[in-house]
Parts: structure tokens; sequence; C-alpha cells
């Protein structure tokens, strides 16, 4: 209600620029060195799915080794020389790919990769912003991000190969290069690129906060927001609070690593040779870790929830179930996200106590998730549900967030993850529900707003057969996997070969691999519609979807500056779909309740007096107050 | 912007120089290279077949799509409605995908499901696979419930030229339930799994003085285990004294510690059943994690302080093996934090047996220090009786 638009500079020179028809905009101003949160947007896209396809390629590889743990395959040696000497994996070159993969995906691909795409470009497009609240720094985040992507993918090219201590780099592993050899320059050259992609994380933060509190359009209250915007704006606040713990841990990490200090080390004997390092502990680092570690779950599925919900919403020409519960439930996510980090921790030695503590707000978090799910399938509930493939991969993604979040209720009790930490089963559960249904969001949102990024639509066929088959190889690899945890196979294994009790697995390796190699095949169509449909695709008009939220009243050609005159007022809030006594079945935030008396209801008006005086006034005179009744 | 002014002539002629330079080098590696490829003859042609498979496969697609389009073309251009309704496709496929995934799921739980862990082999294992078994329950009706309703919508409600959606944008009555039955379900199962967990992890002093002791040492990539001998109580370490005595204390045990010379260096974990047993935990190098599934035993091994488990096993690797039906049928101890090249080939036997047997076992184990590391202590206390004598015996 209260907000101010101050259209800023660069808004106000493109305006300038169109009154003299042509825009002076040279290849590296316009592509590479933008400062449009459009073409920010894109260049996040395309770097994300660029990284997201390595990190897929690395998980074949190393599915390839699981499934074929006695088999050589020349072509491997061909590709990586010395990583697969033979014609098969070395142990530690394996351990890289599964820290590498699952950097990328969780970090890049899923954080900077999906917030980066959809903040940058909804944030200003939803809210009626010429562009974010600072276009240069917005520059900057995704120019670190880019940097920090360079750095993490060269180490593949140095001697010792990239870090290998997984993702969460638990040091001693990770602080003694004398470990393994992933330890070397390759893990200096990790925590260098997490610095660079935290200040890039908290530069897009910073702006996706302030554009959203001070760039709203003239009406445009929260509470008119769509979940899209809620969604982003919160999970910028867990980034901003979260991610400075991660850097302050990976500095200290540095300082053990290079500078002799003993945060993380203590009592420690390798290689011949006792340390001097005393009175530090690994717990620390595991604290501090997860301390962003957790929230991190949320930041990479909050968005996807908030792309879902746009999605749903329009699709089933319905409005979403529960907008406010909707809201609270992502603010109990926000808040709650900050106190659950110990569940991670149930086994490693911290007290007991702490984790009883940790196991009662885990299992609180799991409330706002669990409405969530109901809103959504009350949204779908006697809806005219339209499948369009971004609303396939979000029925897709409220499957995965149920099979996924379920497990979390295993994991989450400290009893049952005596037996289940760090086996397969933690495999399978976060690959559903962080991974494959963040996956499934993005993918929902790269198909709903493509029109938006390229003016061209998608081909809806393809989009079809890339769901399909994604669908069910996600689900063919994954669901054995908690069958694996539940005969006690520890993650990260290179081989099963070594006990007597796993081999029984092997044969469900072979299954689970072919699947996931059809999963990533099906990639390819993906990849082909995207790229091909860039340049060649069909045209889309202005509101492909008939959809209601703000970006859809920007004209095709996509503006430096968004709307070519005046930015548009809002009146409504954005889910007014199929709403009864109108003539369509949507109403865009931009038209004024004025013009649709046929439909508007009591609860509209917000407690205007004078405003419902004057609908009561019309409805006598067309006598149709019986239409309340029909939705109570 | 200001970024214009850097990239100027001289600074891209200093990028094409070092592109240059990194290919002449990338040249040089190619060698190496080429002999790789030249040892794999006919690489090339199987690699070339695959891919050739694959783009058959991508004009199949492409012809099916365009055969589609025609046929959707032709429909137009007679007038008749527009070809295939992918919604109704879509919708249908739900449906089916939910018949097949939920057949699916009960050939998982069946077949797989008996793939799993046996019962548990400990007293509080019995208790989490009960506590497991309710959560199951809990949760695999809520998972089949909530996926009827969403594959059954998605089929139902599918778009028809017809057909309008209603609005309802809330009802707080559905809400507040849909709130609190889950909180209702999620309390009642962490107050049990509290308590289970409260069981497993808080033991009276009494109870830990009373259980046999074991001191495990974790290192890159194996397991040093020790029992706690006669006196039930493991002696003191020193990490600064591993590789003393000429290389032979590969602990760090203290020699000055009394308490130290009943310890007996094993190389198999034996438990006497149904006797508490409490494992003292260390690492020396990185994290490991101590774990023993069938026991349902996990602890993480933390270099520079020491982590517990107590628990009582309650069948013997004999009953066990009539159990399963499997006459090889052993316990083993894994890592399952990950720690190195060999993580996954970091196992210790286990065997649990009576308690007669366990006696004669525990008679023939050696102590941990040797005749010759006492030989080679009192050596060194002789010649260092004055000034060095504090280095060896009490550094720290």
């Amino acid at each position: 209600m209260s907000t101010i638009v101050i259209p800023n500079s660069s808004a106000s020179l493109q305006h300038d620029h169109h009154a003299h028809g042509e825009h002076k905009e040279t290849f590296l101003t316009k592509y590479v060195f933008s400062q449009d949160h459009k073409m920010i947007a894109k260049q996040f896209l395309i770097t994300g799915i660029f990284l997201g396809v390595t990190a897929m390629i690395l998980s074949i590889l190393f599915r390839i080794q699981l499934a074929y743990p006695d088999k050589q395959f020349p072509l491997l040696e061909v590709l990586l020389g010395k990583f697969a000497p033979e014609g098969r994996l070395d142990p530690n070159f394996y351990l890289s790919l599964v820290t590498i993969h699952g950097t990328i995906m969780i970090f890049f691909v899923l954080t900077a990769g999906l917030s980066g795409t959809f903040s940058n470009l909804l944030i200003p497009l939803q809210l009626g912003a010429r562009d974010m609240a600072s276009p240069f720094m917005n520059m900057l985040s995704f120019w670190m991000f880019f940097t920090a992507s360079v750095i993490m993918l060269s180490t593949f090219f140095i001697e010792t190969g990239p870090a290998g201590a997984g993702w969460t780099v638990y040091p001693p592993l990770s602080a003694l290069p004398k470990s393994m050899p992933g330890s070397g320059l390759g893990m200096t050259m990790w925590l260098i690129s997490m610095i660079f992609f935290i200040a890039s994380s908290l530069m897009g933060g910073i702006n996706y906060i302030s554009t959203v509190l001070n760039m709203r359009t003239k009406g445009m209250s929260m509470w008119k927001m769509p979940l899209t915007i809620w969604a982003f704006f919160l999970t910028a606040i867990v980034g901003l609070l979260s991610f400075p713990v991660l850097v302050a841990a990976v500095v200290l990490l540095i300082f053990d690593r290079s500078f002799g200090t003993s945060f993380y080390l203590s009592d420690i004997y390798i290689a011949g040779q006792a340390l001097p390092n005393e009175g530090g502990s690994p717990i620390l680092w595991e604290h501090m870790f997860w301390f962003l570690g957790h929230p991190e779950v949320y930041i990479v599925l909050m968005p996807a929830l908030g792309i879902t919900s746009e999605v749903i919403a329009t699709n089933s020409r319905k409005p979403i179930f529960g907008y406010h519960a909707m809201v609270y439930s992502l603010i109990g996510i926000t808040v709650l996200s900050f106190v659950v980090w110990g569940h991670h921790m149930f086994v490693t030695g911290m007290n007991p106590f702490l984790g009883g503590v940790f196991m009662i707000t885990t299992l609180i978090i799991a409330v706002p998730s669990a409405v969530k799910t109901f809103n959504y399938l009350a949204t779908l509930w006697r809806g005219n549900l339209r499948f369009t493939p971004a609303m396939l991969f979000a029925v897709g993604l409220v499957s995965f967030l149920i099979s996924g979040g379920l497990t979390g209720i295993f994991l989450g009790n400290a009893a049952l993850d005596i037996n289940l930490h760090d086996t397969y089963f933690v495999v399978a559960h976060f690959h559903l529900v962080m991974g494959s249904a963040t996956i499934f969001g993005m993918i929902s949102g790269i198909y709903h707003w493509f029109p938006k990024m390229f003016g061209r639509l998608m081909n809806s066929k393809l989009g079809y057969l890339h769901f399909w088959l994604t669908f069910i190889s996600a689900y063919l690899v994954f669901f054995p996997m908690h069958f694996m945890g539940l005969d006690g196979v520890p993650r990260r294994y290179y081989a099963f070969t070594e006990f007597a009790s796993m081999k029984e697995w092997l044969s469900v390796n072979v299954f689970i691999t072919w699947a996931a190699i059809i999963g990533a095949i099906a990639q390819v169509a993906f990849l082909f519609n995207f790229f091909y449909s860039i340049f060649f695709g069909k045209k889309s008009s202005q509101n492909p979807w008939n959809a209601n939220t703000l970006e859809w009243t920007t004209p095709v050609e996509r503006l430096h500056g968004n709307w070519p005159g005046e930015i548009p007022t809002v009146y409504r809030w954005p889910y007014d779909y199929s709403k009864p006594g109108h003539d369509v079945d949507f109403i865009p935030q931009t038209v004024p309740l004025s013009e649709t008396m046929s439909s508007n209801l009591p609860h509209d008006f917000e407690g205007n007096e004078e405003a419902e005086r004057i609908q009561e006034n019309w409805n006598i005179k067309h006598k149709t107050a019986d239409k309340g009744e029909e939705v109570k | 912007m200001n970024i214009k002014k850097y990239l100027n002539l001289k600074s891209l002629l200093a990028l094409l120089a070092v592109t240059v330079l990194t290919f002449q080098q990338g040249m040089a590696q190619a060698q190496d290279a080429v002999e790789t490829v030249s040892k794999n003859d006919g690489l090339g042609k199987m690699v070339s077949y695959y891919l050739l498979l694959f783009l058959l496969a991508c004009v199949f697609i492409g012809v099916i799509g365009k055969v589609l389009q025609v046929y959707e073309l032709t429909r137009r251009f007679q007038g008749k409605s527009e070809g295939i309704s992918w919604d109704k496709v879509n919708g249908f496929l739900f449906g089916f995908f939910l018949i097949v995934g939920l057949y699916g799921v009960y050939w998982s739980y069946t077949v797989q499901g008996n793939q799993i862990l046996p019962d548990a082999a400990s007293e509080h294992g019995v208790k989490i696979d009960n506590m497991f078994n309710i959560t199951l329950i809990v949760t695999t009706i809520a998972f089949i419930a909530t996926h009827i309703l969403l594959f059954a919508f998605a089929y139902k409600y599918k778009r028809t030229k017809e057909s309008k959606a209603l609005y309802y944008p809330h009802n707080n009555t559905l809400e507040k339930y849909w709130t609190v039955i889950p909180a209702i379900v999620f309390t009642t199962l962490v107050v049990m799994g509290f308590f289970t967990w409260k069981g497993i992890t808080n033991i009276s002093p009494e109870q830990e003085k009373n259980a046999l002791q074991i001191d495990v040492t974790a290192h890159q990539f194996a397991w040093e285990v020790r029992y706690s001998g006669k006196d039930n109580v493991s002696g003191k370490k020193n990490y600064k004294l591993i590789g003393s005595l000429g290389g032979l204390n590969n602990l760090g045990v203290d020699l000055s510690d009394k308490r130290n010379y009943d310890d007996l260096k094993v190389s198999e974990i034996v438990l006497p059943v149904n006797k508490s047993v409490r494992f003292t935990l260390t690492s020396i190098d990185v994290l490991h994690s101590f774990y023993m599934p069938h026991f349902r035993v996990q602890m993480n091994c933390v270099p520079g302080m020491s982590t517990y488990f107590q628990f009582t096993p309650t069948i013997t690797t004999a009953e066990m093996q009539k159990k399963t039906g499997e006459a090889d049928f052993k316990y083993e101890l894994y890592c399952a934090k990950i720690c190195g090249a060999s993580h996954y080939n970091m196992k210790f036997p286990v065997r649990v047996v009576t308690q007669s047997e366990y006696d004669d076992w525990v008679k023939e184990q050696k102590p941990y220090i040797t005749e010759q590391m006492k030989e080679k202590y009192q050596l060194a206390m002789k010649e260092n009786i004055t000034s060095d004598k504090n280095k060896i015996v009490s550094n720290n």
C-alpha cells in the first residue's frame, strides 16, 4: 500500500533512448556485462543448465562404477586419463566425482541457477519494477557466480583432481592434504570457489530483498504479491542470514589448511607423523556447516515451491488454496530452518540431549511442509487442469515432495537416525525431496516463463516426453535406494564388492544405473527443445497461459525497463481464476474492481465501506445477490 | 560502463597469447592421449555405433512428432476438434502411473523389503525397530493416500471444453484440520522417538562401569580394538606416543599407566551374548563412523575426543545363521563416514557368542603391550633416566 515507485536512473535513461528510437547497446553491454535483470536471469539460467548437465554426467560416471565395479571401460581411460587407469575409476576420483556432483548440484544449479534465474526474472516483472534495486550489483553477482563456477570446474584439470571429501567437506579429511589427493590443491580451489559463490549469493540476496521491499508498484501490497515472490523473498532472507556463517567456516578451514591454526584439528597422527594441532574440533565445522547447510535445503526448495504454486494455480484455472496459509507456512519454514541443523549430527558425538532438542524442532518444521502439500492437493481438486509441460513438472514436484518429505520423518527421529545415518536411505531421501523436487520446480519454471525470457514457446510434445521419462526414471533410481539404506549400505562406497552382505544389491545397482542413463538421455529432449526454441520456437502471444500476474502485461519484445509506458497499477490479488460471474476464467491483477462488478465478492474490498456500498447498489440493480451463496 | 575501458586491443592480445600457450600445452598432452587411444583400437567404432543408435532414436522420435503434427493439422483443416487432446492424454497417463506405481511400491516393499537387515540383534535395536515399524505404517498410509489423491485429481479434473474450475480460495476449517492432525501425529512420533533416544543414550554411571569396556581407535583404513582386560578399564593413550618404541606403539598407549598392561589386542570383536558392552571410540586421523547395522549401532569416531556407544547384543552369530537361513552369516563393522580412498573397504569382523565361548576366547588373547615393547620401554627409561624421562613418559 505504502509503495513508492522510484524509477531508477537506468530506467529513465531507457525512456530517453526510446524517445530517440534506436538503442545504442554493444554486444558486450547487452549480452555479457548486462545490467538488465532479464538478461542476467538468462545468463544464470544458461550457466545453470550447463553446470547441471555437467553434474549429471559426473553422476552417470560414478553410477557406471557402482553398477559394474569389476568391468573395464577403455573409453573412460581415453576420456579421463589417469583418473581412470585401465578403464576403471580410481577410488579417489570416484570420491571427487561424488563431491563435485553434490557441490555443483546443490550450490551452483539449485541455489544460483534457480534463485538467480527466477528471482532475477520475476521479482521486477511480477512486482512492477523497471529493474532490480541495484542492477550493477546484480551484474556483479552473476560474474562472481561465473568465476566460482570456472574455478570449481577447473579443478578437473589439476593433477591431484578435484576436492574429494564429500560436498560437506568435513575436516580433518578436507584439512589434511595427506589424507587424500582430493584434499590438496583441489580442496583449496573448492574453498576459494565457495567464497566467490557466497559473495555472489549475498549480492543477489540483498538485491532481491531490497527490490521486494522498496520497488513494488502502486497497489502491490505484500499481501497481493504472488507466492513466487514470497518464496524468493523469504529464500533471500534465509540465504542472507546463513551464508555468512559458511564463509566464516570456510575461512577458518583455509586457516587450518594453510596457516597452521587448530580450529578443527586435534590429536592427529597421519602419514607417520603426529601433528602439533591440539584443542580444535571437527564438530565445530559440522555445526557451522550445517547452520548454513540445513537452511540451504530450504534455500533450494522454497523457490521451487513458489514456482509450483504459481504454475499449479494458473494451470488449474483456480486460485491457490489457502494463500495466507501458504505464506505463513513459508514464513514458518524460514524461521524454523535456523533451528534444525543439529539433526544432521545425531551420531557425530554431539551431546545426546541436544539430539533430543533438534529432533523436536525438526518434526515441527514438517508441519508447514505438510500444510503446503495439502494446499496443493486442494488447489488441484475440482480444477480445470491444463497439462502444459510446466504443469506436469509441478505435479511431479508435489509427488516428490510427498515421497521425499515422508522419509524425512524417519531421519529426523534421532533414534531411527542411528541406523540410517550416512546410508543410502539418506541419499534416497534428499535426492527426492531436495534434488528431484527442486529440479522439477526449476524445469517447470523454465517451461512456464520461457515465453517471457525468449518471446517464443517451447515444443509441448517434447516437453511431455521429457516429463514422463524423467519422472519415471527419477522414481526408478531413487526408490530402491531406500531399501539399500535399510539394509545398512553406507553411502559414498566406491564398490559394493568387499562386503558379502552388500553383494545382493549389485543387480539393483545395475538397474538404477540404467534408469539413471535413461533419465539423462531424456534431458537431451529438453536441451534440444530449449536451445532450438530460443531461435526457432513458435512465437508467443503476450499472455500465452492466460495468467493474472504482472509479467504478462509486458510486451513480448522484452524492453530494458520492462513496460514501454507507465508501470501498471495493481488492484487485486494474483489468483482470481475462474471467478464466478466473470466472463473469462482469469482476471489480471491490473483490472480494477470497478470493471468486474459482476464478479466482485465482499472480501475483495478489504473493508472499504464506500466501495462495498457501491457494489451493493450495483448488485441490487443487477439482482445477482444469489451469487454469494455459490461460493460461501 | 567502465568495464569497457579495459577491453582494449592490448588486453585482448594478452588473452589470445594465453589461449595459444594453453593450447600448445594441451597438444603436448594430446600426444599421450593418442597413445591411449591407439591402445584401445576399435573404441571409436563402438562409440560411433552408439552415437548412431542414439541419432536413430532421435530421428524416430522426430518422425513421430511430425506424424502427430500432420494428423493434428489435417483434423483442423477438416474443421474437426483440435486433433489430440493432450490434456486428456496426460490425465490418463497420470491415472495409469498411479496404478502401475502402486503395484511398483507393493513389489518394492515385498521383494526389496525382504532384502533389508534382519531383526535387530540388540536390546535397544528392538525398540528402534518398533519405532521404525510404527513410523513406516504411518508414513506409508500418508504416502499412498496423498498419491491416490494427487494422481486421481490429475486424472479426474483434466481439462475439457465444458468444465470450469471451482473458485475455492480458502477454507479455514480444512486448514485447521490439516495443520492439527499432522501436528498431533508428528508430536506422537517425536515423543516416542525422544524416549527411545533417551533410553539409548542416557546410561547411568553404574551401568557404564558394569559393562564390558572396549576401546576402538579408527584410522585410515582399519580399526584397532583393545579389550580392557581384567581391571575392565582401558589404559591411557596419547597420540604423540604413536610410533614410539621403535614403531611398535601404533596406538600411542602410555606405558607409565599401569592399567594398560592387562589390555588385550584383538583381531576380531567377540561379544558375550546378553551382556552390556560399552565402546569408547576415537580416531587418530580423519572422521570415521563406527557402524554395526545389525545391532542398530552407529557413532562417529572423532580425532581429539572420545565418543561412546553402549548396548547389549541379544542374538549370537550361530543363532542368527539359523534365523536368517544363511550359513555364512556374519556380523560386521563398517565405516560409514567418508574417510578416503578405501572407505568402502574398512571392515572388522564381529562375532557374538555364548558366555562360556567368550571366556575361552578371551583367555587366548594376547596383551596389547608385548614383551618386546616392555623391553624397549625399560631400555628407554634407563637411558633417559634423568632429563629425557618426561618426554617419553608423561608428555602432557
